[in-house]
This record gives C-alpha cells, sequence and structure tokens, in this order.
C-alpha cells in the first residue's frame, strides 16, 4: 500500500458498466450467458453491448442489419431499448450512491460524480468507499458499477476508464493515492481521445502537435493549449495535472435546447404525414419545456431523406422560425413549426426523419408583452397548457391532442424487440414460479 | 379549480347575475379575490391534518432496492401466496433460512422457502404437489431478493 498522504478531496464517477445490457440482464437471467445489445430507436444501430458481444467485434453504434450473419453465428440477442426501464433502474442507482454523499450531480443516465471533500474520515480510504458503492448498488439494484476517483472530476473520470479496463483494480481506481510514477504510467497507455471532452476533431488537431496519450496533455504547456484549442481544453489540461476548474453542478442546468425527433419506421412522402408526425414531436418537446418551467423563443424544423440509401435522391433541409413572443404554448409553437416545415417540404423525396428543436429558451416567468401579440391569448394559455399536461399525465400520451397531430403512436419510434415495463407497469412484472 | 366555484350560487329571481367563470378565468382581479376570501369559520381541524395512509410506505421499507413479482402458480399456497399476487421483494435483506426467497434456478425465478438441511441450502414449496430444490456440490444457489410483503385484490 501506498503511504503516501492522500491526495486533495476531489471526486468519485460512478459509472454503470454496459448499463442497459446489465438493466436487461437483471429481469432476466438467462441473457447473462449470452452476447446481448440493445439497439437504438427504431431498431437501428447497437448503444449498448455485453462484453461477449463486445469480444465479437461489435462496435458501438454499429448499424444492425450489417451485423445480422454475425448474430445469427454467435447467438446475439438483440433487443430494443427500454428506455422506461433503464431510467427506473437509474433512479434507483442513484438512490444509492445518495447515501454516500450529500453532494451528487447526475452526468447521465448511468453516471453519477459525487463530491467527496469532507468525507475522508468516514472511511479508511477512498478505496474502501469505492468497493462499499460496488458491492451496495449490485446487490440492491443488480447493475455492476465502476467506481473512478481524482483530485478532479475529469481525473476522476479517467480513473474510471482505467477502472474498467484494468482488472487489477477490481473496478475501483484511485488515482489520487497512486505514487506520481504510477499515474504517469496509466496515463501515458490511454489515447487522448479518451480523455473527458476531447472530441474527434481536437484528437486529430492534438496528434498533429505530436500529443496522443493523456500523459502527453497533462505535460503540454497550458498557454500552448489556450493559443490552439480555447480556455475550455486549457481547463481540461489543467484539471488532468490536479488543479480543480469543473465544480459540481448539484443542480441541473436548464436545458437550452430540446429536441424531438425520430426516424420513421417506413418513408414517407406526403406533406401531410410530416406534419403529423412534427406535431406529435412538437408536443413532446413543450412538455419538457413546460415541465422544466421555460419558454422557447425560436422553433427550429428540419427534415431529412435516408442517407444510407446511396441510389435516391437526397435533400434535407431546416427552417428557424423565430416566435412572436416567448411562448410555452403548444399551439403557438405547432404553428410556427408547420409554417417552417411547408416552406422547407419538396414532395419528390422520400423522408426518413423529421423533427423539431425547441430553441433560445428562457425562464417560464420572464414574459414581455408585445404590441402585436400571437393572437393566442398569454392569460388563457398557461391554465390550457397545465389542464393539457395533466390529464396526459393521467390517462397517458396522446389522450389529448392538437388535430394536427396524428392518432395515438402512430408516429412513435419502432420498438421489435422490446422488453417489458418490469419496474413501473402492474401488467408487465416480471414472473414468479 | 376554485375559480369555478365563485361566485356563490345566486338565488333564482335574483336581480343579480352571476358573473360568468370564463370571464373570472381571464383578469387577476378575480384570481385574487378568489385567493383571499374564506367566508366562515376556519376548520378547527386544520392544525390536526395527517398525510392519509400509503399502502407503499406499509410495504416498501427502501424503494431503491424493492422489485415486484407477479406470482404464477400454486407452490407456495401454504404460505398464502397464490397465484396473481405481486410479492414485494427486498433485495437488500440477507436472506437467511426461513425467508421467502425469490431465487434464480435454471435462468428462470421461482418463490420458495429457504431451507438449511444437513448443512446444505435447499428451496422448498409449500403445497405438497411440489417437490424441494435440490442442489448438487459446485452448484450455486442464487437469491434474488427476500419477500418481505404480498399484495392482493379480492375483486
Amino acid at each position: 500500500m501506498s503511504t503516501q498522504p492522500p491526495g486533495p478531496a476531489g471526486f468519485a464517477l460512478v459509472d454503470v458498466n454496459n448499463f442497459y445490457v446489465s438493466c436487461e440482464r437483471v429481469f432476466d437471467p438467462k441473457l447473462r450467458a449470452r452476447p446481448v445489445v440493445v439497439l437504438s430507436n427504431n431498431d437501428g444501430c447497437a448503444v449498448a453491448r455485453s462484453n461477449e458481444a463486445k469480444a465479437l467485434g461489435i462496435k458501438m453504434a454499429a448499424p444492425w442489419f450489417m451485423m445480422q450473419d454475425l448474430a445469427r453465428q454467435h447467438g446475439i440477442v438483440a433487443l430494443s431499448s427500454n428506455y422506461t426501464l433503464y431510467a427506473d433502474m437509474s433512479n434507483r442507482v442513484t438512490d444509492v450512491l445518495r447515501q454516500y454523499s450529500p453532494r451528487l450531480e447526475v452526468y447521465s443516465i448511468d453516471e453519477s460524480f459525487l463530491a467527496l471533500d469532507g468525507l475522508a474520515g468516514l472511511w479508511p480510504s477512498m478505496s474502501d468507499m469505492g468497493q462499499a458503492i460496488r458491492h451496495q448498488v449490485l446487490s440492491w439494484v443488480g447493475v455492476p458499477v465502476c467506481v473512478g476517483i481524482g483530485a478532479t472530476k475529469t481525473l476522476a473520470k479517467l480513473a474510471n476508464h482505467i477502472a474498467k479496463r484494468q482488472p487489477q483494480f477490481v473496478g475501483v481506481c484511485d488515482l489520487s493515492i497512486l505514487p506520481p510514477t504510477e499515474v504517469d504510467q496509466l496515463l501515458a497507455k490511454i489515447e487522448v481521445g479518451d480523455v473527458w471532452g476531447v472530441g474527434r476533431r481536437i484528437t486529430e488537431q492534438l496528434a498533429r502537435l505530436r500529443i496522443r496519450t493523456a500523459q502527453e496533455l497533462r505535460n503540454a504547456p497550458l498557454k500552448a493549449i489556450r493559443q490552439h484549442f480555447g480556455v475550455v481544453m486549457e481547463r481540461t489540461c489543467a484539471e488532468l495535472s490536479g488543479v480543480s476548474c469543473l465544480a459540481l453542478e448539484d443542480v441541473a442546468p436548464p436545458r437550452q435546447q430540446i429536441v424531438s425527433s425520430r426516424s420513421y419506421g417506413e418513408r414517407v412522402s406526403g406533406l401531410r404525414e410530416i406534419e403529423e408526425s412534427v406535431s406529435t414531436y412538437a408536443a413532446r418537446a413543450a412538455e419538457k419545456l413546460r415541465a422544466q418551467g421555460s419558454t422557447c423563443g425560436a422553433v427550429h424544423v428540419f427534415m431529412e431523406t435516408d442517407r444510407f440509401k446511396l441510389d435516391e435522391p437526397q435533400y434535407n433541409n431546416g427552417r428557424t422560425v423565430p416566435l412572436p413572443e416567448p411562448t410555452d404554448d403548444l399551439r403557438v409553437i405547432v404553428k410556427a413549426a408547420m409554417w417552417g416545415l411547408r416552406r422547407i417540404y419538396r414532395r419528390e423525396f422520400l423522408y426518413k426523419k423529421a423533427g423539431i428543436m425547441l430553441m433560445d429558451l428562457a425562464e417560464g416567468q420572464a414574459r414581455q408583452g408585445t404590441l402585436f401579440g400571437s393572437g393566442v391569448s398569454a392569460m388563457s394559455s398557461a391554465p390550457l397548457m397545465a389542464a393539457f399536461d395533466n390529464i396526459n399525465k393521467r390517462f397517458g400520451r396522446d389522450t389529448v391532442r392538437l388535430a394536427s397531430a396524428a392518432g395515438p403512436h402512430r408516429w412513435a419510434a419502432r420498438f421489435e424487440h422490446v422488453t417489458p415495463h418490469y419496474t413501473t407497469d402492474w401488467k408487465a412484472l416480471p414472473r414468479v414460479r | 379549480m376554485s375559480i369555478l366555484t365563485y361566485p356563490a350560487p345566486v338565488p333564482p329571481g335574483s336581480p343579480v347575475q352571476p358573473i360568468p367563470a370564463i370571464q373570472f378565468a381571464g383578469g387577476p382581479l378575480a384570481l385574487h379575490i378568489t385567493h383571499k376570501l374564506h367566508a366562515g369559520f376556519p376548520s378547527p381541524a386544520a392544525d390536526y391534518t395527517a398525510d392519509p395512509l400509503d399502502l407503499n410506505q406499509y410495504l416498501v421499507d427502501r424503494v431503491a432496492c424493492t422489485f415486484l413479482f407477479d406470482v404464477a402458480g400454486w407452490s407456495m399456497s401454504g404460505a398464502h401466496i397464490v397465484e396473481g399476487d405481486k410479492v414485494v421483494v427486498d433485495r437488500s435483506i440477507s436472506p437467511q433460512p426461513g425467508h421467502i426467497v425469490v431465487a434464480i434456478v435454471n435462468g428462470e425465478f421461482t418463490i420458495k422457502r429457504l431451507r438449511l438441511v444437513n448443512g446444505a441450502y435447499e428451496l422448498h414449496p409449500e403445497n405438497p404437489d411440489f417437490r424441494p430444490i435440490r442442489f448438487g456440490d459446485g452448484e450455486v444457489l442464487e437469491v434474488f431478493g427476500v419477500v418481505v410483503g404480498v399484495a392482493r385484490k379480492m375483486l
């Protein structure tokens, strides 16, 4: 064991291994012995893979239709995304993690940061805390997690990456107590593209500067990094050397944009059908908008053809429609969306996907009157939209909808191999004999 | 919504016409009035209110580790757990002999009573038509969770 003093109080990143697949395996133990992939919306490509599926060479985001032969040969089980189940399981994991730190940031559906300041005295070492977390999440919720610990969020993320891939760490890696030479060796083996916040484009640019590993990025002169890549990368670089620049975001900032779009199960060409689908997506987006108490100032609509059908004529276009005043009223949003759609629609194409993005979001109450109103009274809008949301919450999605939206579920994504909502639907509980 | 209950009904034949609720919904003044006006005597029970009884609270101690299962079949009828019951399963409790558990046998979920017989764990049904499940050397008995409650509707 290292006799060095513990590093500065920092962060832990807890991340569920192969989250979607792990959730599915809790409720269908037979899946444990088989390679499993979970597919994206419309069963398009692999978004989660079991270790066995990874070993067979299935890559993240690999299109499923290209893997049919491999799947048959190795008995790979492909499942549609069961987001309802994953969200419930994610909440359970978060519940457990809250027992370990008063300050927690849910970073994504399968990752949370924990602030560790003040906790060191409670555990023989932070690694012991990490092991306790692993044990408790596995026994309570049933999914395996890895824990990365470091002085900064970026180092915690990196430590998690190491904990996941190097079995000798037994699922927990604390970079803050390792001797500097060992940290150097570990960082030297990590490609710079695996560092949090370093995207593919920056990776290529860094390669030209002969920066290829996490260690080389950490050792790069801050000033040069700032000149080349700006302040965000400078921060990443500083975080790698243990200077904490990114604070824990306990309270999720309201989203700046809300997107709702899907690929169609089959391609469509008629404007009427596209309008119906976008009106349906608009209802989802507006519901989210109101749930976070925001208004939007502009609506962006877009449509595109199937870019994998190389022999067909391709078209994609979008239009941003500014609104006369910020609103959360679905009627105004849909009106703007329909206006935009009619301007970009061209009848000679077969469309694969369309959608809507609500932009220029602001806090709901900051409502500014305009001289020429939208024709929809803001006074009647709030109670109407509240009633709209309540009815749909109580009686199910699309119980009430605008006439421009299609019938229930017609534009819902295709989920052919979806498992039951085991934890949220009385009719779908797992059976026990 | 309180707006709809104001104003009070007007006696038949009265010259005063009620203001339509729709107009009230429109203006801030009306909202102000309905929220401030308390006719009559305040309820003497106001300081003694309590939340209504919650069956979730009764059945579920820890939400994060509690799962519900739908019971199929009659192997536990002697323990008053029958087809169609929803059983409440807690994964945080370490299973002890005597507990009713949900276990995983051959990749399937099974509900049985856990027993320790001559130093070996066994899964016992509570219905003479079913046989206990025993495990050979090297076989692992995996318990999903301990059954802590059962919910059943009678109609």
